[in-house]
């Protein structure tokens, strides 16, 4: 089997693309939720500022080897998954090094990260880290349930594994997206989704505002930068994943820039309208609510 | 004769004085009165108030440092919830024989309030629950502070250094430089 | 007098997983025994020019209230004050923040957490005393329990007068302490480094019972 060597310069430009991307978009996406609290919220480039003053921290402190990996496998996770699923569909450059099955590979990286995560941070020490590792690994774990209930209906419903192959068989106007001919398995992803985003209700995880602030409270300077860079990609690539499967892929940049953001701004929606949800209601709530869905949609195909 | 007028508190004063040998009731508003009580009766006058006068709530346990006739002066205020009323007990004991009995197992809160009084003032309260644990001060090496002989400023002079430049507004030694200005 | 250690602090046997027993004395042994030192910039000065302005474009505030003042910095987070367009953030770690406030009187029983959590931050950190107690003691001049010159217990990189500062007057402060950072004046982290001796002594002056670590890194 040949290997066309020229597209590893291209995937590094997608990689570049969407680093940008989702730097900028993440920013935006807090000031609209700032604008939705009547204030006007951090400045677009605060990210990029963040991630250099990270870097240029001149100490560090290390607690061991997996420490120091959790952050690159987050990474490595973020990454991957942008990697291994064409970005623009019908484009030879940004197609990216997709193939046939990638769709299991996706699923599997999505998990990598968060698992990296939580080795790294039990090995830092800190009691909190490990509240927080718990609360995390549980809620994600029933979040991503719906989603790969999604994802099976998809597959069978389409009959491959080929992420490439599924953007095909819906293209030719907008009917033919997934949204229209098996919404069961559309309205469970999109649960899952918001439970994934890390945004309220389910942010009890992860914000800044609670004093466990979970996994990632030991990690400082450029390991916390590692971890912003890949804050910056995991969203994006997870975005590409459900505009693949559910909302008819892109064929074009700025009509991925236009579904990646509303996308992103669904989870804002319903960000800054609820309170956060313990660890305990929100696995409720998704048991409840979104595993039922996403059995339906497969029994329904 | 004094001609006094009946109240409430002056009505439970004359019953308390039936059982209780107790000092003079100061009326300082009508729901408030305090009493002196002998040291050795503390414990009977708590009990007959809180079970059969209905002054159920322990509002405070607070001490006084009466350097000058060489006491300390501890103040229970008990509050009855049903009328409203506050009514104080007054215990005075010396200060070189600074301990009480301790009324944790009347009121549990007393243990926090005994714990505070050990270590800023040095009373000693036998048998109450964690009373030799650090509270408020920690690592503190000199006489309990609350004391009167407790100089703060020359300990807070001789601790923390002063930053140079800092002015006092005090008011008699303002009149006193625009008074005598060449210091009489 | 001599305050006795706790008992998970004092020295005593551990067997260990494979068997051998072992004496432990955890001050010593479960924390490393290295000094701070002093931190260089960056070789190019256009280099180090550019990453202060990075650092005083997001200054990450520990969100730990000392004392009084830290009502006058809850108002900053809300939408009148919007201090978030300035860069500036509340971190709930230490490890994370870059900027410590201390906001008012400091007792001697917080100066001994403020001074772990100073020296858990990574450099290059900056300190910011709020209010005139810092400064002079204020109107706790004479109390037994405050320290009165909190420059003698780490280095403090800018002052906000006040007996609270107003929150504008917060906000003036950090755009002083942004200029002062782009012009590379606010190394507080190494001068902590280079007078080390000096700043531990003042501080085991006042805290009497000492039962961390030298240096808590």
């Amino acid at each position: 089997m040949s290997f066309d060597w020229m597209k590893i310069p291209y995937a590094l430009l997608t990689v570049f693309i969407v680093f940008n991307y989702g730097m900028l978009l993440g920013a935006l996406i807090q000031k609209i939720g700032a604008r939705a609290g009547r204030r006007y919220g951090i400045p677009v480039w605060q990210n990029y500022v963040d991630l250099i003053k990270n870097y240029g921290q001149r100490t560090s402190i290390t607690h061991g080897v997996m420490f120091y990996l959790g952050p690159v496998f987050r990474l490595t996770g973020g990454i991957g998954l942008l990697l291994f699923v064409p970005t623009i569909y019908g484009s030879y450059m940004f197609s990216n090094l997709s193939f046939a099955g990638d769709l299991i590979l996706a699923l599997y990286f999505v998990f990598f990260g968060t698992l990296g995560m939580a080795l790294g941070a039990g090995e830092s020490g800190h009691p909190h880290a490990a509240i927080g590792i718990t609360r995390g690994l549980s809620q994600v774990s029933v979040a991503e349930l719906p989603f790969a209930l999604a994802v099976f209906a998809v597959a069978l419903q389409y009959q491959t594994l080929s992420v490439t192959d599924i953007v095909a068989a819906q293209q030719g106007g907008m009917m033919n997206w997934t949204l229209f001919t098996n919404p069961l398995a559309v309205a469970a992803a999109m649960l899952a989704f918001l439970g994934s985003m890390m945004r309220p209700p389910f942010d009890v995880v992860i914000a800044p505002q609670e004093i466990p602030i979970g996994p990632p409270t030991e990690y400082h300077s450029a390991y916390l930068a590692l971890m912003q860079t890949n804050r910056a990609i995991f969203p994006i690539a997870k975005m590409v994943i459900y505009m693949n499967l559910f909302f008819g892929g892109a064929t074009s940049w700025p009509e991925f820039a236009v579904k990646v953001f509303l996308l992103y701004l669904f989870s804002a929606f319903v960000g800054v309208c609820f309170p956060r949800f313990r660890v305990e209601q929100s696995i409720r709530w998704f048991l409840i609510w979104a595993v039922p869905i996403g059995v339906l949609a497969i029994l329904w195909v | 004769m004094n001609l006094q007028l009946v109240t409430p508190m002056r009505d439970l004063h004359t019953r308390l004085q039936h059982l209780f040998p107790l000092g003079e009731l100061t009326e300082q508003r009508p729901d408030l009165g305090f009493v002196t009580v002998p040291a050795a009766y503390l414990r009977p006058t708590l009990l007959h108030l809180r079970d059969r006068e209905g002054y159920t709530h322990l509002v405070l346990l607070t001490a006084v440092d009466w350097l000058e006739e060489n006491l300390f002066q501890l103040t229970y205020l008990l509050s009855n919830r049903t009328t409203g009323r506050d009514i104080g007990l007054r215990v005075k004991f010396p200060r070189q024989a600074a301990h009480m009995e301790s009324i944790h197992d009347l009121w549990p809160t007393a243990a926090t309030y005994q714990r505070e009084l050990r270590e800023m003032f040095g009373i000693d309260f036998p048998g109450s629950p964690r009373l030799h644990e650090e509270f408020i001060l920690e690592g503190w090496n000199d006489i309990p502070p609350y004391r009167r002989d407790f100089d703060t400023l020359k300990y807070a002079r001789a601790n923390f250094s002063d930053r140079p430049g800092r002015e006092t507004h005090d008011p008699e030694q303002h009149m006193k430089q625009q008074l005598y200005p060449d210091g009489a | 007098m001599e305050q006795e250690l706790k008992p998970e602090l004092q020295i005593r046997k551990v067997k260990g997983p494979d068997g051998v027993e072992f004496e432990v004395e955890p001050l010593r042994d479960y924390y490393c025994e290295a000094l701070p030192t002093v931190q260089h910039g960056a070789y190019f000065k256009i280099v180090e020019d550019f990453f202060n302005w990075a650092r005083a474009e997001s200054l990450w505030i520990l969100g730990f209230g000392t004392g009084c003042g830290a009502i006058e910095m809850r108002p900053l987070m809300t939408p009148r004050f919007d201090a978030y367009r300035y860069g500036i953030q509340w971190r709930p770690t230490p490890r994370q923040a870059n900027l410590l406030v201390i906001s008012g009187y400091l007792s001697v029983k917080t100066l001994k957490r403020a001074i772990r959590a100073y020296e858990q931050m990574q450099s290059p950190k900056y300190v910011v005393g709020l209010g005139s107690c810092t400064i002079n003691g204020g109107m706790y001049w004479d109390s037994y329990n405050t320290i009165k010159r909190l420059d003698d217990y780490m280095p403090v990189d800018l002052y906000i007068v006040g007996c609270m500062p107003r929150p504008e007057a917060l906000l003036a402060g950090f755009e002083d302490l942004k200029k002062l950072i782009r012009a590379g004046k606010a190394e507080g982290a190494n001068q902590y480094a280079e007078k080390f001796e000096w700043y531990k002594s003042n501080q085991k002056r006042v805290i009497h019972d000492w039962d961390m670590p030298d240096y808590n890194w």
